[in-house]
């Protein structure tokens, strides 16, 4: 589709890259702009054609022919969204953002917390352990859905006499556990590479290893921090299968299964509800973008350093 | 003999051990969230689903030990959906994975031509991996609705009379998720690990193979691509485990129809451990699964002595 296809012809070694831009670099380069904004134009149009669909009326989501673009824009519809009749979508929001929150912040203090003693530490067991963390990054976790959903279930009848299913607690308490192999991973190596001289010129002050935690790991891997932030933030919010194993009343969904509680709300052909079903889509994605657009250079270091060694 | 022999006098150094015990506890006391939780989400469920898989279990009585019985029942055809099931994962692993791994290399390859804009690209390629599964499978539903959707309005522009049904359509359900996914896949994060991989490959490998002469082509087949196994190897074991997990987008988009068509294999064990709630069953088919998953990360691990390529020291 790209660079390697459409190469005209070799350049000459010498010559052909002496003179500014010889023609067959500019054939390329033309190729090559003409191949980026056709990928452009593909990764963005369906979110176009979604933001054009939810700016509808009524009568134009379900007109045949349809239109591509709406005659004026409904911006309306992003409020409409709020009062739906049956899908209570405000609170779906609130219940995002609050499991969405108290994980991410269990996440973060129970991943750093973890990741110095891995960092900091040399304890019988430790490389062992480590090779064991690395190695549950590749575990799928559908291996554990059913066990999980015993111990939330199960364990606590027998010990309070009641389930814990229908709570939040199955969604939000694994993430107080270092959240997640990755997370601790991600923050050990940023540790590893603060320079223990540090430590040593607090230990001499008389520092204990929680104030070094506190007063120099942590405020010099704000970096770091921000990127478990992000992940933590983006994993929650787009979860989909542990709120759906999970929660069974809907005035409790977050968005992902609102959404398709939305979705799956029977229709009156008459009063379609597309338009809001996109704009509600859209809400959702929204948080998403904006954590990314704030904190790129956050997230594209996080991936990056997944990437470096597995 | 020799090796226990050679540490034991190491082992019997009383004074520096004792020295050392009270920050080994430390340690294992900062690391303790983490191994808890492994423990406690991990280790314990992983453990207490093998017992389960050897047992009928519906939550409301204790479990019946019925031996190998599930096992059976899944590879000897008392489960009719189990080898269609496991097929369909296989055949989009096979599908998606070259596919998304190609197309992201391509994406990554003209990011890194140096191109005037390439951050606003690289955003709007990246944004429809931040699309949650739910809302990217909401979203293209809606483009392939048959009568009011995109993708056949553009068609009946381009003079199709009558486009087909997508994902309503057991022929077409399969290769529409694959697109959707692959749109949601392709600019995401293995395509940044890939950009990463290449602006990690030193300028002057590049001037070296240019002055002995060697083409565009040439620098890519001999330069490129192999300073970029090490990153096309990381990609494909994270690929391969993706592909086989299928579950979200499949189960909003088309709820594993039509006629099963794309009942992929997290969808058979959703619906046998939470909708006929037969926990046994099911936990033989989570553990099934995680011997495949770990089978073929190790299979990989293992053929990439044959071509991935580690510069020097940088063994993994």
């Amino acid at each position: 589709m790209t660079a390697t296809g459409v190469e005209p012809k070799p350049p000459e070694p010498s010559e052909a890259r002496q003179s500014s831009m010889p023609l067959d670099q500019r054939i390329r380069r033309v190729f090559l702009y003409a191949g980026s904004i056709l990928l452009a134009v593909m990764f963005s149009s369906p979110f176009v054609f979604s933001v054009a669909s939810s700016l509808k009326t009524v009568a134009e989501i379900h007109s045949f022919p349809p239109t591509l673009l709406p005659a004026v824009p409904q911006w309306e519809n992003y409020v409409a969204v709020f009062s739906l009749k049956g899908v209570p979508f405000a609170q779906f929001y609130l219940n995002s953002a609050l499991i969405t929150f108290t994980s991410m912040f269990g996440t973060i203090t129970t991943a750093a917390v973890s990741a110095y003693g891995f960092a900091r530490f040399k304890w019988p067991g430790r490389d062992a352990m480590f090779m064991v963390l690395l190695s549950t990054l590749v575990l799928p976790e559908e291996v554990v859905l059913i066990p999980k959903f015993l111990m939330f279930n199960n364990v606590p009848k027998a010990l309070i006499g009641k389930t814990l299913i229908d709570t939040y607690w199955p969604l939000i308490l694994p993430s107080w556990f270092g959240g997640g192999a990755f997370n601790v991973f991600l923050l050990r190596q940023f540790f590893m590479q603060i320079p223990r001289d540090f430590d040593e010129a607090a230990v001499l002050d008389g520092a204990s290893s929680r104030q070094i935690f506190w007063m120099i790991m942590l405020p010099l891997s704000r970096p770091a921090l921000a990127t478990v932030a992000v992940f933590s933030f983006l994993g929650q919010w787009n979860d989909f299968i542990h709120p759906l194993i999970y929660l069974n009343t809907s005035d409790k969904f977050p968005l992902s299964l609102g959404l398709r509680y939305f979705q799956q709300q029977p229709t009156d052909a008459m009063e379609p509800r597309e338009h809001l079903l996109m704009a509600a889509s859209l809400l959702m994605v929204a948080p998403a973008i904006t954590v990314y657009l704030f904190a790129q250079r956050y997230f594209v270091r996080g991936i990056v350093m997944s990437g470096i060694k597995g | 003999m020799v090796a226990v022999a050679s540490t034991s006098p190491v082992r019997a150094t009383p004074v520096k051990r004792r020295r050392w015990r009270a920050r080994d506890f430390q340690g294992w006391l900062w690391a303790s969230p983490w191994i808890l939780g492994f423990v406690l989400w991990t280790l314990g469920p992983m453990l207490w689903s093998l017992y389960l898989a050897f047992t009928r279990y519906s939550i409301i009585r204790a479990p019946i030990w019925v031996g190998l019985d599930n096992f059976q029942r899944a590879f000897q055809g008392g489960d009719s959906l189990f080898w269609p099931s496991m097929g369909r994962t296989f055949t989009w692993a096979l599908v998606m994975v070259p596919l998304s791994l190609m197309g992201s290399l391509l994406t990554a390859l003209m990011l890194n031509q140096g191109l005037r804009g390439t951050a606003i690209l690289r955003t709007l390629f990246f944004i429809p991996s931040l699309t949650p599964a739910v809302a990217l499978a909401v979203l293209w539903r809606w483009i392939y609705q048959p009568d009011f959707g995109a993708l056949n309005y553009l068609l009946r522009e381009l003079g199709v009379s009558s486009p087909p049904a997508w994902l309503a359509d057991a022929r077409f359900a399969m290769p529409s998720l694959m697109v959707m996914t692959l749109w949601g896949a392709v600019g995401g994060g293995t395509m940044l690990i890939f950009l990463a991989g290449l602006q990690g490959i030193p300028q002057e490998l590049y001037e070296a193979a240019e002055i002995d002469g060697a083409g565009r082509a040439a620098r890519f087949r001999n330069v490129t691509l192999p300073l970029l196994t090490p990153t096309i190897f990381f990609n494909l074991i994270i690929g391969v485990i993706a592909a086989l997990r299928t579950f979200t987008t499949a189960f909003v988009a088309t709820g594993g129809g039509p006629n099963y068509a794309t009942w992929f294999y997290i969808l058979h064990l959703y619906q046998t451990a939470f909708q006929n709630f037969e926990l046994g069953y099911a936990s033989a088919l989570a553990w099934i699964f995680f011997v495949i998953v770990i089978g073929l990360t190790l299979a990989n691990l293992r053929l990439s002595r044959r071509w991935v390529y580690y510069e020097g020291e940088e063994a993994i």
